[in-house]
C-alpha cells in the first residue's frame, strides 16, 4: 500500500485552511474596521473619516478615537426610535410569515409523496427569481393607479383610489411576501421527518385531530418554527430596499437610516457606528442561529 | 387518518401559492401592453423588449452583472464545498463550532451590514496598498462569493452527510491514495450539490443591489442597480419587460438545472 504523501493532519489543514482565510480576511476583519472607524471623525477627505491614530511627522504619538457618534446615537431620538420600530416591523412580519408559512409548509407535507416535491419547488421558485423584481411588482399591482384600484373603481367599490403603497401595510405585505419561502423550508423540513405513527397513536388513545396537533406535532415542529423565525427576522430587521420602496417617508427603519447616512450624508463614521449597534442588537438571535444549525447538524 | 383534499392547510397552502405568483404574473402580462400607461391594457406589443434592446445602460449593467455572477459564483463553489466538505467528512475537529458561525452568519446578516463592512475593508486596503486597483467588478466578485458560499456549503454538507461513506472507504482500503478518493469518488458524490450551490450562488449574485451598491466603483454599475435607480422614479413598461426577461431566464436555467441533476441522480 502506498503511502499518502502528506498526514491526515496536514491534508485536513490544507482544506480547512481555504475557508478559514476567507472568512477572517473577508468576514472577520471588515467587522474589526466597522468598530475602527466607528470612533474615528467625519472629515472632508479622502477617505471621509479621521485616522485613529495621531501621527506626528509619520510617527504614531498617541490615539484618536471618539465615542462622538456613539453619543449622538444615543441621544438623537430620531436613531433610537428606528432601532425599536425596525425591531417591531421585524416582530410583527414574522408572526404573519409563520402564521402564512406554518399551514402552507404542513399542508405540503401531509400532501402525497409523489406531490410534495412539486409544491416545495412552487414555493422556493419565486425565491430564485430577483427580490427587486417581486419588490417592483407589488409597487406596480399598489399603486393609486395600479390593477387593484383601478379593478375596485370599475367594479364601483371605492370613488376615490385606496392609498396602499408607501403605507405600513405595504411594507408587512412587501416582508411576508419576500421572505415566505424562508419561512416554509425549515418548517417543512421538520414536519415532514415527523412519524405519522406519533399521531396514529394519539388518534388512538383518543385525541381529536385538532389536540394531537397541539400537543405532538406543534411541540415536534418547534425547532422548525424557530430556524424559519430567525430567518426572517434577522435580516428583516436591518432590511433596506423593502421599507426603501413600499414603505412611505414615516415608515422609519434601521437599514434605511443606515443607508441614508452613507449615501446622502456620506458620513462614513456615524454609518459605522449605526452598523456596530446594529450587531450587537442581532449578536443574540444570530448565535442562537448558528446553534441551532449546529444542533441539527449533528443529529444529521 | 386520510388527509383531507380541502383541509383548512391545504385552503391556505392555495392561497399562498396564488399570493407568491399572481404579482408575477401581472407583470409578465403587462410587458406586451401597448400602452406607456402602465396599469391601462391598450393592446398587444413587444414593443418594450426593443426599446430595451437599445438601452446601452442596461445593456452594459447586464453585461456587468452576468460577469461578476459567473466569477463570484465560481468562487463561491470552491471555497463552500472546501467548507461543507470539512463540515461534513471531519467529524468533531477543533475550531468546528467557529467554522460553522462564520459559514452561517452570512446567511442572515443583513446586507447592509455586510455591504459596508467590506467597503470599508477595500477602502483600508487601498490606503495601505497603493497598488491595489480601486473598486469595481473585482471587490463585487469578491463581496458576493462571501455571501454565497454559505449557501454552497450548507447544500455540499448535507448531501455529503446523506452519504454513506462505505465506498470512500473500501477504496482506501484497497489502496488508493486519499487525493485519489476525493477526485475519483468524493468529487463525483458531491457534483449535483456543487452544480446546485454555484447556480444559487449565481442566481443571488446577478440580484443582489444593497452589497453592490456600497462595494462598486463608478465603473462598475450591475443591472439590480440599473433597475433600482429606475423604479424608484416609478413604474415603467420597459423594466415590466426587464423583469419578464429575468424570470423567464430564471425559470429556464432551472429548469436546465433540475434536468441535468435529474440525470446525475440517474446514474446512481
Amino acid at each position: 500500500m502506498s503511502r499518502p504523501y502528506f498526514t491526515e493532519t496536514w491534508r485536513r489543514r490544507m482544506v480547512l485552511a481555504l475557508p478559514w482565510l476567507w472568512a477572517a480576511l473577508f468576514f472577520l476583519l471588515p467587522l474589526a474596521f466597522v468598530v475602527k472607524i466607528s470612533l474615528a471623525e467625519a472629515r472632508m477627505s479622502v477617505p471621509p473619516y479621521t485616522d485613529l491614530l495621531a501621527r506626528v511627522d509619520g510617527a504614531v504619538v498617541g490615539l484618536n478615537a471618539t465615542l462622538a457618534n456613539y453619543q449622538l446615537l444615543f441621544s438623537d431620538a430620531l436613531y433610537v426610535k428606528a432601532y425599536l420600530s425596525s425591531l417591531k416591523i421585524a416582530l410583527v412580519a414574522t408572526a404573519f410569515t409563520l402564521l402564512l408559512g406554518y399551514p402552507m409548509a404542513y399542508a405540503i407535507a401531509r400532501a402525497p409523496a409523489a406531490r410534495r416535491t412539486l409544491l416545495l419547488v412552487l414555493v422556493m421558485l419565486p425565491f430564485w427569481t430577483s427580490f427587486l423584481v417581486r419588490i417592483y411588482a407589488w409597487m406596480g399591482l399598489l399603486r393609486p393607479t395600479g390593477i387593484i384600484n383601478t379593478a375596485l373603481q370599475t367594479l364601483g367599490l371605492i370613488d376615490e383610489p385606496l392609498a396602499m403603497l408607501n403605507t405600513p401595510g405595504a411594507v408587512y405585505l412587501g416582508i411576508v411576501y419576500a421572505y415566505l419561502p424562508f419561512m416554509v423550508l425549515p418548517l417543512y423540513a421538520r414536519l415532514e421527518k415527523l412519524d405519522p405513527a406519533l399521531l396514529e397513536a394519539a388518534a388512538d388513545l383518543g385525541a381529536r385531530p385538532w389536540r394531537a396537533f397541539r400537543e405532538v406535532t406543534l411541540p415536534l415542529s418547534l425547532p422548525g418554527v424557530l430556524a424559519g423565525c430567525l430567518l426572517v427576522f434577522i435580516p428583516v430587521t436591518g432590511e433596506f430596499v423593502i421599507p426603501d420602496l413600499l414603505g412611505g417617508p414615516d415608515t422609519l427603519m434601521i437599514g434605511k437610516v443606515l443607508w441614508n447616512e452613507f449615501f446622502s450624508n456620506r458620513d462614513w463614521p456615524m454609518s459605522a457606528a449605526v452598523t456596530v449597534v446594529l450587531l450587537i442588537v442581532l449578536v443574540a438571535p444570530i448565535m442562537l442561529f448558528q446553534a441551532l444549525q449546529s444542533r441539527t447538524e449533528i443529529r444529521s | 387518518m386520510t388527509p383531507r383534499r380541502f383541509s383548512a392547510a391545504n385552503i391556505v397552502l392555495g392561497a399562498g401559492l396564488a399570493f407568491l405568483y399572481l404579482p408575477l404574473v401581472v407583470v409578465m402580462i403587462y410587458s406586451f401592453n401597448a400602452s406607456r400607461l402602465v396599469t391601462v391594457w391598450t393592446g398587444f406589443s413587444a414593443e418594450w423588449y426593443g426599446a430595451l434592446l437599445a438601452d446601452r445602460q442596461i445593456l452594459d449593467a447586464a453585461g456587468n452583472s452576468l460577469m461578476v455572477a459567473l466569477f463570484s459564483a465560481t468562487l463561491a463553489a470552491i471555497l463552500g464545498t472546501a467548507a461543507g466538505y470539512a463540515l461534513a467528512r471531519f467529524g468533531r475537529f477543533r475550531g468546528r463550532t467557529a467554522l460553522t458561525g462564520v459559514i452561517a452568519a452570512p446567511l442572515v446578516l443583513p446586507d447592509v451590514i455586510a455591504g459596508l463592512s467590506l467597503l470599508l475593508l477595500f477602502v483600508a486596503f487601498e490606503q495601505a496598498f497603493t497598488w491595489m486597483p480601486g473598486r469595481g467588478i473585482l471587490t463585487i466578485v469578491i463581496a458576493h462569493a462571501g455571501f454565497t458560499m454559505a449557501y454552497v456549503a450548507v447544500i455540499v454538507q448535507a448531501r455529503l452527510a446523506g452519504m454513506a461513506r462505505d465506498v470512500e472507504e473500501a477504496a482506501a482500503d484497497l489502496g488508493a491514495q486519499p487525493f485519489t478518493v476525493f477526485l475519483a469518488i468524493t468529487l463525483p458524490m458531491m457534483r449535483p450539490a456543487i452544480a446546485a450551490g454555484w447556480l444559487l450562488a449565481f442566481v443571488l449574485s446577478l440580484d443582489d443591489l444593497v452589497i453592490a451598491s456600497f462595494v462598486s466603483g463608478p465603473q462598475s454599475t450591475t443591472l439590480p442597480m440599473v433597475v433600482y435607480s429606475s423604479i424608484r422614479l416609478g413604474v415603467s413598461p420597459k423594466i415590466n419587460a426587464l423583469a419578464t426577461i429575468l424570470i423567464v431566464v430564471t425559470l429556464a436555467l432551472l429548469t436546465a438545472a433540475a434536468w441535468i441533476g435529474r440525470g446525475a441522480f440517474k446514474q446512481k
